[in-house]
């Protein structure tokens, strides 16, 4: 072990001590925060992706235009802002809102203003896919536009809309990595800090498998609730779909006549 | 009662605004089964999104009961059209509701207790003859399950009228047949007026009782079904009821009559009683029988001789037999 430690660089001992007892606290620093900011990009990226659909002109609940503008306008100026400058820029902000504009918590404050548009055009994107005949129907049978949001558009997309939140968590979660450099903890911060900076390659390498497999994670167990979830893809054809797999296999397995 | 009075609809289009309906008036009387059929784009959906008001009209007016619908303010429209159900060709089914959920849906919205809208909805699961599908999902069922679902969703407010937008158009033949008789039923028994929207000749003649005849966006004709159907006035008319059009080639005759059956016995062997009786012989051009609730209505095309007094006999002999009318086409070139 001390060998092969030592052939990896002279400091590889001291790296893999430091990864060690390092990496429970990154984890939860880079989980704490990618879930803090996504929960609250959530909050105003739900309702004004919403928003986006339903105040169209000839939505559900068409809104002047001017404020659809606005409201377009304010989403793309700050998804098209890089996320190193916007986390500079709102250094006021977070020191306004926490007293303080660095360290982990600070860092949420940018996360959470860089996603809340990027949320709010997945959802955006999620409710256009919807059957506008559902909605014609509920209108039919005399729903009220917040009715039709609430009991309809909601619920019919949660599939969708499940999908999109595992791509919102993973993309904030990379986000996140990037607050290293302006203080903030995390995985990211020590591959950043510690592994680039100070050429510890292990520490590097460590840091970034560990974001590689939590990404695995969070993606695996939203793409699996998510079908899980839809009701469109019913449990009868996924049973008969592992079912006919299963044939297959049995089938070639099947002895070819004469080879007895 | 229903009324549209000088009904329009224009979408305004690259080339200048399109119009779908053309001063449209129809009136539907409380109980009938009334179809609204035409080609495609002859404005047949835009006339019965215009009823409950998804689609509002450029001019006129939807009466229903007397009551202007488009007089109506946003929450007054809402609760009217609780008594206004609708169904669609693509059913538009809540697709993660159970089928017992989508049914309780217009009630949950008009504000009815969970518990009793249950029940109503298991009793309405049990009138479409779908009892043991109140736990499925609509992926789970085929076409005319799910339309029979819609149905069900449709009676859960109480109706006094049911909108069917191509409700059969997506489904086979014998299913269409048994959602027709669902919806014969349903007019029967709980006497809600239904206005059915079709392409279809063979749904209009299945259950309604009136029809009329729309052709880019303009109502050609109305009437009962035995009246349009056994002798369709416009060209429109008998282009629907007669697709395959009658055109005989190649027959040397001097004069062409259409013949109409007008229930009774069609067929009763009047073209043989001609011959033996009159002693006159005709040529049969083209014929066509529709069986139109029970009663056989059948049109015939015939070639009247040449000779000038035998054909003035086949026709007073024709114009004498009940049950029977008889116009000369013209416009006949063979």
């Amino acid at each position: 072990m001390a060998e092969f430690l030592a052939a990896l660089g002279p400091d590889a001992a001291e790296e893999v001590t430091y990864l060690l007892d390092n990496v429970p606290f990154a984890i939860w620093e880079t989980l704490y925060s990618t879930v803090l900011a996504t929960l609250l990009a959530y909050l105003i990226g739900l309702p004004l992706g919403v928003l986006l659909v339903v105040g169209e002109e000839g939505g559900v609940l068409p809104l002047p235009r001017p404020v659809m503008t606005v409201l377009n306008v304010v989403v793309n100026l700050l998804r098209s802002v890089p996320f190193l400058i916007l986390m500079v820029v709102v250094f006021p902000l977070s020191r306004l809102l926490l007293g303080t504009s660095i360290g982990t918590k600070a860092t949420v404050v940018p996360l959470f203003i860089a996603a809340f548009p990027f949320v709010a055009r997945l959802v955006e994107a999620s409710i256009r896919e919807m059957d506008r005949g559902v909605i014609e129907a509920a209108e039919s049978m005399g729903c009220s536009p917040l009715q039709i949001i609430t009991k309809v558009i909601l619920p019919e997309c949660v599939p969708s809309l499940l999908t999109g939140f595992a791509t919102a968590f993973v993309t904030i979660l990379s986000y996140g990595a990037m607050s290293g450099a302006i203080g903030g903890g995390g995985l990211g911060a020590m591959a950043l800090n510690r592994g680039y900076t100070r050429h510890q390659n292990i520490v590097l390498w460590g840091a970034v498998i560990l974001l590689v497999i939590l990404v695995q994670i969070f993606q695996t167990i939203g793409t699996r609730t998510s079908v899980r979830m839809d009701r469109r893809i019913n449990k009868q054809s996924r049973r008969k779909g592992r079912q006919q797999a299963k044939g297959k296999i049995d089938r070639d397995k099947r002895v070819p006549p004469g080879a007895m | 009662m229903i009324e549209l009075r000088g009904l329009c609809k224009t979408f305004p289009g690259e080339r200048g605004p399109f119009i779908a309906l053309d001063h449209v008036d129809i009136t539907v009387n409380d109980g009938d089964i009334y179809g609204v059929i035409g080609m495609s784009g002859a404005g047949k959906s835009t006339l019965v999104r215009c009823i409950n008001l998804l689609e509002r009209p450029s001019e006129g007016k939807v009466l229903i009961d007397g009551a202007d619908m488009t007089a109506l303010s946003p929450k007054e429209l809402r609760e009217k059209r609780r008594s206004i159900s609708m169904i669609f060709q693509q059913f538009n089914l809540l697709m993660q509701r159970t089928c017992l959920k989508n049914i309780c849906f217009p009630m949950e919205i008009a504000g009815v207790p969970r518990e009793k809208a249950k029940k109503r909805a298991l009793e309405l699961l049990e009138l479409v003859g779908l009892p043991d599908k109140a736990d499925a999902y609509p992926a789970q069922l085929s076409g005319g399950q799910k339309q029979r679902i819609a149905i069900a969703r449709a009676l859960a407010s109480d109706p006094k009228v049911l909108l069917c937008d191509e409700a059969t158009s997506a489904l086979d033949p014998t299913t269409t047949r048994s959602i027709l008789r669902l919806i014969r039923d349903i007019n029967q028994r709980l006497g809600i007026t239904v206005i059915i929207i079709t392409h279809e000749m063979a749904v209009v003649e299945e259950i309604c009782s009136h029809v009329a005849i729309l052709d880019h966006g303009k109502v050609m004709e109305t009437g009962s079904v035995e009246e349009v159907f056994s002798n369709p006035k416009t060209e429109a008319g008998r282009r629907l009821v007669y697709p395959d059009g009658v055109i005989p080639e190649q027959l040397q005759t001097a004069r062409v009559v259409r013949i109409a059956f007008n229930g009774g016995t069609a067929y009763h062997p009047l073209i043989a009683s001609l011959a033996i009786d009159c002693g006159v012989k005709v040529n049969i051009l083209g014929a066509d029988t529709k069986n139109i609730n029970g009663q056989a209505f059948g049109t015939m095309l015939i070639g009247l001789p040449e000779n000038d007094a035998e054909a003035a006999k086949a026709v007073a002999y024709i114009k004498s037999q009940p049950n029977v009318t008889m116009e000369e086409v013209h416009d006949y070139h063979g």
